[in-house]
């Protein structure tokens, strides 16, 4: 065949198609046009997503948060989600083309997305930017997240409990003061039922990527741990543990409902409650900049159900412990404890401060492994 | 009757120039029927892509602040190229010259007045991505090491040394423990032009139209495409082969190196995660498209970077998973790769008669 009449052909192919679907573009074309909002429209909020709702660990949590918002506000709110956006300065052009196309309220659910939101943030001064993990906040921009080291704290005990060979594993995603925070809090309630035992870490320097999840949950099995753990946003690593026999603790989102029983309990995250209500005072008008810590006494960090291997008796431990915390009587990282290397961090009677557990790089005893540098 | 693939004794003008055309709207076919399978109307998400690369003046400079390093690490990719020495690490040359760059602009600024810091700084990052493309192309010469093996290993070294540097011993001690370095001093910031598009971009372009001239108008030029062409005739018509493969590979390698310390110094002012964007494998393709063509590659790395660009807005206007944007992407670039075949290559059909010759 020709050159020419190759040509001819596709041509005529795409003429067609634009005859088939042409005149549903202008038709539609017509009400694309972001227009300024009145008091009538709907608050149009985008979420801007480090994985895929699919993904059910962490942003599917996410994505239920924006789900239970447009059930709580129905009409009152459009939004719309951006999945699999990569973290760092390219970030920006996403805030940016949101913020250009009339959308009043931004969400990110990933740390390194704090720089290019804070970034745009400063051209928006009529958007609401709310951003999870981080700590920059302006005007019109808000940080928030949960105190998961408490519920972090209570999986820890049934670990602690539940091991047989004293060695826990731990997939952990990049050595940040968040994930450090998970690691010592786990390690804490793990050690305060069973002194012995050790919780091994591995990095896998990714936030979703369910290949690498899998082979460093291999790993630690292959090491001997009996008990898997997590800080990533797949359920690959308690799926690894349950192919070997082995028991693993949820994260995220409850994971006994996608894995099984062998998952003994999840700590989740629960956002529906925060974004329904700050989109609810975005649409009022009284939305004001904030940093927002929500701990498992408000809800925004659960214990999910236990699974039906766990025994009674440390069902009855960790509702004792949870009842210390949400009394307000005692938190995870009040004194004494002691770091990797036997140091007192903190002695009894004192706690850390807020700043400091944001600020936390160092494990404490019990973890094995290293924190990056 | 038979068909065959016959090379063509010279590149037929008329197929450098319809092929990519054609190639074109194959691509726009085969990427509008799969929408037309998703339920998407496929000219509202062409004109949403094209909307988001090309639109207005502000999405047209994010374009740009993609094709900047697309067009340095593409022309270091084409020079490698030309030599037939294929040099698939830019992404750590990238990396690495980010890397040097953020040396200089945070240890060295006491010591070097303001107005030197960023010239300095630039240079700096280049000089050491150039020395890592330069290390496979000396193993190559004197050992005979296999090039895309090393080039691409040297990728993950460079990314990792990156990685444990802001994790680690260059972490910003106010970062709240978060990775990432501190910011540069002002002193060391590429200038922006309009929105994040900074003046990397006249610099690429220069070095674009200055690499054409020496590729296809120099004596040098003339060495190394003999030795991309034949290596053994150009040793015997005395060019030094050995010593012309280091000094392309130091040159390739310092575009890539640029490219990290454009984005470092004008982009995200610090070395943070984010860096190691996959430009580097990018620039395979737009070297490949524009035919080892250095001006051809300034257009290409724009169209690519607009293809990226553009990929985004299949998610946000038409609510498509994030994955559709990267298959549209490979069903674009796929078919015009396979069409360069035609360029070399034409199909000859074999009749009985002529078989029998």
């Amino acid at each position: 065949m020709s050159m020419k009449r190759l040509f001819i052909m596709l041509f005529v192919a795409l003429v067609a198609i634009s005859v088939v679907y042409g005149g549903g573009a202008q038709e539609e074309g017509g009400q694309a046009a972001p227009t300024e909002t009145s008091e009538e429209e709907p608050l149009k909020v985008a979420f801007v997503y480090i994985s895929i709702p699919g993904d059910l660990g962490w942003t599917y949590e996410h994505d239920r948060g924006r789900k239970y918002m447009v059930d709580q506000l129905g009409d009152q709110v459009e939004t719309t989600y951006i999945e699999n956006v990569p973290e760092g300065p390219d970030a920006a052009r996403i805030f940016r083309q949101y913020a250009q196309q009339g959308y009043d309220m931004i969400f990110a659910n990933s740390f390194g997305y704090m720089d290019p939101m804070y970034e745009v943030a400063q051209e928006f001064p009529d958007v609401i930017f709310e951003h999870c993990s981080g700590y920059k906040t302006a005007d019109n921009m808000a940080t928030y997240f949960g105190r998961m080291y408490q519920a972090r704290y209570l999986s820890g005990i049934v670990a602690g409990e539940m091991t047989e060979v004293d060695k826990i594993g731990y997939v952990a995603a990049f050595p940040i003061p968040e994930v450090i925070r998970g690691i010592n809090a786990f390690t804490l309630g793990v050690r305060k039922v069973n002194p012995d035992a050790k919780v091994q870490v591995v990095w896998t320097n990714t936030w979703y990527d369910p290949v690498k999840e899998r082979e460093a949950a291999v790993a630690l099995l292959d090491d001997g741990v009996d008990i898997v753990t997590q800080h990533q946003d797949t359920t690959e690593p308690q799926k690894a543990a349950a192919e070997r026999g082995k028991l693993s603790i949820g994260y995220d989102s409850d994971m006994g409902k996608f894995v099984g029983e062998t998952v003994l309990v999840s700590p989740i995250w629960n956002w529906g409650p925060y974004y329904a209500e700050q989109a609810q005072a975005a649409i009022d008008g009284t939305w004001v900049s904030h940093s927002f810590w929500g701990g498992i006494d408000g809800g925004t960090v659960k214990l999910s159900g236990f699974s039906d291997l766990v025994p009674q008796e440390v069902r009855d431990d960790v509702a004792a412990e949870r009842e210390r915390i949400t009394s307000g009587e005692w938190d995870v990282f009040y004194g004494p404890f002691k770091n990797q290397k036997g140091e007192e961090v903190i002695p009894a009677g004192e706690q850390l401060s807020d700043e400091e557990m944001l600020n936390m790089n160092y494990f404490v005893e019990g973890v094995v492994g290293r924190v990056g540098d | 009757m038979q068909l065959m693939f016959e090379k063509r004794k010279s590149l037929s003008r008329k197929a450098i120039v319809l092929v990519p055309v054609v190639s074109f709207l194959v691509s726009l076919l085969l990427s509008g029927i799969l929408l037309a399978i998703f339920g998407a109307n496929p000219m509202r998400t062409f004109a949403a892509m094209f909307n988001g690369a090309f639109g207005s003046w502000s999405n047209f400079t994010e374009t740009l602040v993609k094709a900047i390093p697309l067009m340095l690490t593409g022309l270091g990719v084409t020079i490698a190229f030309r030599l037939r020495f294929w040099n698939i690490g830019a992404e750590g040359q990238l990396v690495l010259g980010g890397v040097a760059a953020t040396w200089v602009a945070l240890f060295w600024s006491p010591f070097i007045p303001d107005f030197l810091l960023l010239p300095t700084v630039i240079l700096f990052g280049s000089l050491v991505g150039g020395l890592w493309a330069g290390l496979p192309a000396y193993l190559k010469t004197k050992l005979g090491v296999d090039e895309t093996l090393v080039t691409l290993m040297l990728n993950y070294v460079a990314i990792l040394f990156a990685e444990g540097l802001y994790y680690g011993a260059w972490r910003d001690p106010q970062g709240y423990g978060f990775p990432g370095t501190r910011e540069f001093p002002q002193a060391a910031w590429l200038p922006r032009f309009s929105g994040r598009a900074h003046v990397g971009l006249f610099v690429a372009i220069a070095i674009g139209l200055i690499l054409w001239l020496v590729l296809n108008r120099s004596k040098w030029g003339f060495e190394l495409n003999m030795i991309g062409k034949n290596q053994r005739a150009a040793q015997c018509m005395g060019v030094n082969v050995k010593r012309n493969i280091v000094l392309a590979l130091l040159l390739s390698g310092a575009l890539a190196g640029m490219a990290g310390a454009f984005e470092v110094t004008a982009i995200s002012h610090r070395l943070q995660q984010g860096l190691a964007m996959g430009y580097g494998y990018t620039a395979i393709i737009v070297a490949w498209l524009s035919q080892l063509n250095p001006i051809a590659g300034l257009f290409v790395a724009v169209l690519m970077a607009a293809l990226l660009v553009g990929g985004d807005q299949v998610q946000m206007m038409m609510g498509l998973p994030a994955a559709m944007g990267l298959v549209m992407q490979g069903m674009i670039l796929f078919p015009m790769l396979a069409g360069s075949l035609f360029t070399e290559y034409r199909i000859k059909r074999i009749d009985k008669q002529e078989h029998a010759e």
